[in-house]
């Protein structure tokens, strides 16, 4: 009974994923208009279930007359691209040093710990949109901070899985058998940690997600006219006590995409039995 | 105890010392910073005259040893903009943030422990279930738009509460609720996990032979040992929730802290902006150490640590 219920939770998260995963890859092939056109004569119209909506855009569009479909689709894109970007930036960073920190040990582990600390300790929404505020919104600088900034559990991860792997009878094995240092690491301990690696990065590249719509949102993340969900969320917020779905339909797509993501990357804790807790 | 005590506080200043130097790298990230706070229409004289009086034209070296000096001392320099001093802006800001974070960890500890406790008495049920559920919506809800939603409902068609500013304890409701949403999943599942863990152990099983009733064992016995790392976590949370007020802070036009960094990052007012990095991180130590500290009275076996 509960296994099932786990299953259809998987399951779920996996199509809201693929779908999402689908719209990022070919969202110039599935968008009905231009994300970037404006018509200022057909400004915030209603979507498809509301009365006197315009069939041309079945979600309406937004204070500019942009077709909001279009926009959400690509704004799918980038939220993807963001949290794809961030979580391999901040996976070679965060999984190189807990790699390092729990095979080693000694004071290499201690360093390891106490960047940990300190990352730990800097306010991360903070730090981001300072960076960005100073250096000037674009992806390239929004994608490099947040992956500078979001390794740690990466890092407590990977360390804390190699320690346990480390002191495996294989590893000894291997050892013996003569196998380099770099040998043993690439060969005996990563792959022995990746599905705890994996399910990391599903729930960082969540994170990642939010933390850009947040960024976004704030005015200090992608930067307008690109059509971040975020930075919808904020444009339209000067219109949304007169017609709320302006902040509905793209707030409820960010929902459900953390959401799935989240979905799945419980489904394959459970499935791997990996640990994500530090 | 004490050793362990030294150790920590060693620990809590190089992390307080790192901090400051990346709170330092980071606002000279754009190079040259007279420049950009000068704007776009300075005058080459405008500039020099900034340069010279926030002392920029000193070698970086100097600036920052001066940085750090002051900043040991307490003295956290003049905020371009508002023409104070940073520390008494921090000062007036700090109260607003506080409260919004203090509510916030009240009404997630509310909220979480008794579900995180049900959900554990009734282990592999529909409530657990549905609890676990609560717990991942509320992990994937962006804070912002809950913020907005709230407003459109609560503060518009209800009319119960109002939409910002900090006028009355009212204006903290919404606020500290989606504060406290992001706290919710993670001291939810640790309670529940805390439990579960506590009623298996032989403690319990000794105090129901005892014929202890069953509220007295759930409260008394178990609850005590599941709370130890409920501590622990609570105090981290407090740290992420201050720090992460600046998007709350700015829904809901709560003019704290966080309003206050935001501000001065838009202004590149970055006195105030390397300052309150430093203060966050300060006081997010600071509560680590604390929860560190509560968890070794409380639990012993922690203290060799």
């Amino acid at each position: 009974m509960r296994r099932g219920w786990k299953n259809i939770a998987t399951w779920i998260g996996a199509v809201i994923v693929g779908l999402a995963a689908f719209c990022a890859l070919f969202a110039p092939f599935l968008v009905p208009h231009d994300p970037f056109t404006q018509d200022l004569g057909k400004r915030l119209l209603v979507p498809f279930w509301m009365d006197g909506t315009d069939p041309q855009h079945l979600l309406g569009t937004d204070q500019l007359g942009r077709d909001y479909l279009a926009r959400l689709i690509y704004g799918c894109r980038i939220s993807m691209m963001i949290g794809v970007t961030v979580t391999i930036v901040s996976g070679v960073i965060g999984i190189t040093m807990g790699v390092l920190g729990g095979f080693i040990g000694g004071r290499v582990d201690d360093i390891v710990l106490f960047a940990i600390t300190t990352r730990l300790s800097l306010p991360v929404v903070l730090v981001a949109l300072a960076v960005v505020g100073l250096l000037g919104s674009s992806m390239t600088i929004l994608m490099i901070t947040l992956g500078l900034l979001l390794w740690e559990r990466f890092a407590v991860v990977a360390r804390s899985t190699t320690m346990q792997v480390r002191n495996l009878d294989f590893v000894a094995a291997a050892w013996c058998a003569g196998c380099s240092r770099f040998r043993i690491l690439a060969g005996e301990v990563l792959p022995n940690i990746a599905s705890h690696l994996v399910v990391v990065a599903t729930l960082e590249i969540a994170l990642a997600i939010l933390l850009e719509a947040a960024l976004s949102f704030l005015g200090l993340g992608v930067p307008p006219p690109l059509p971040s969900w975020g930075l919808m969320i904020a444009e339209a917020k000067d219109y949304m006590f007169f017609s709320p779905w302006v902040i509905m339909i793209p707030g409820v797509c960010l929902f459900v995409l953390v959401l799935g993501i989240n979905l799945l990357g419980d489904g394959l804790r459970d499935t791997f039995g990996a640990r994500t807790d530090p | 105890m004490l050793r362990f005590l030294i150790r920590r506080i060693v620990v809590a200043l190089l992390v307080a010392a790192t901090v400051m130097t990346l709170a330092f790298v980071m606002t000279r990230l754009s190079g040259d910073l007279a420049t950009s706070i000068a704007g776009p229409n300075a005058t080459q004289a405008d500039i020099d005259a900034i340069r010279k009086a926030y002392g920029l034209d000193q070698p970086v070296i100097a600036q920052f040893l001066d940085w750090v000096s002051r900043a040991t001392m307490g003295d956290l320099g003049d905020s371009f903009f508002f023409k104070k001093r940073v520390s008494s802006l921090i000062g007036e800001r700090m109260p607003v943030t506080l409260t919004l974070g203090l509510t916030g960890l009240m009404i997630a500890l509310v909220v979480s422990l008794p579900l995180g406790i049900l959900a554990a008495v009734k282990e592999n049920t529909a409530f657990d279930r549905a609890v676990q559920v609560v717990a991942l919506l509320g992990q994937a809800m962006p804070s912002f738009w809950l913020g907005l939603i709230l407003m459109i409902v609560f503060g518009l068609q209800l009319g119960w509460l109002p939409i910002s500013g900090t006028d009355s304890w009212q204006s903290f409701i919404m606020p500290g609720v989606v504060l406290a949403f992001s706290a919710i999943p993670a001291l939810t599942r640790l309670t529940r996990a805390g439990m579960i863990q506590a009623m298996g152990s032989d403690y319990i099983r000794t105090a129901r032979a005892k014929g202890l009733s069953r509220a007295s064992i759930l409260l008394k016995h178990a609850l005590r040992n599941a709370a130890i790392p409920v501590v622990a976590i609570a105090a981290v949370q407090l740290g992420f929730m201050l720090g992460g007020s600046i998007v709350i802070e700015q829904v809901f036009a709560l003019h704290g802290v966080g309003f206050l960094a935001w501000e001065s990052i838009a202004k590149n007012d970055f006195p105030v902006v390397q300052a309150v990095v430093l203060v966050l991180a300060v006081i997010y130590v600071g509560l680590t150490m604390l929860a560190d500290m509560l968890n070794a009275l409380l639990d012993p076996r922690l203290r060799s640590a």
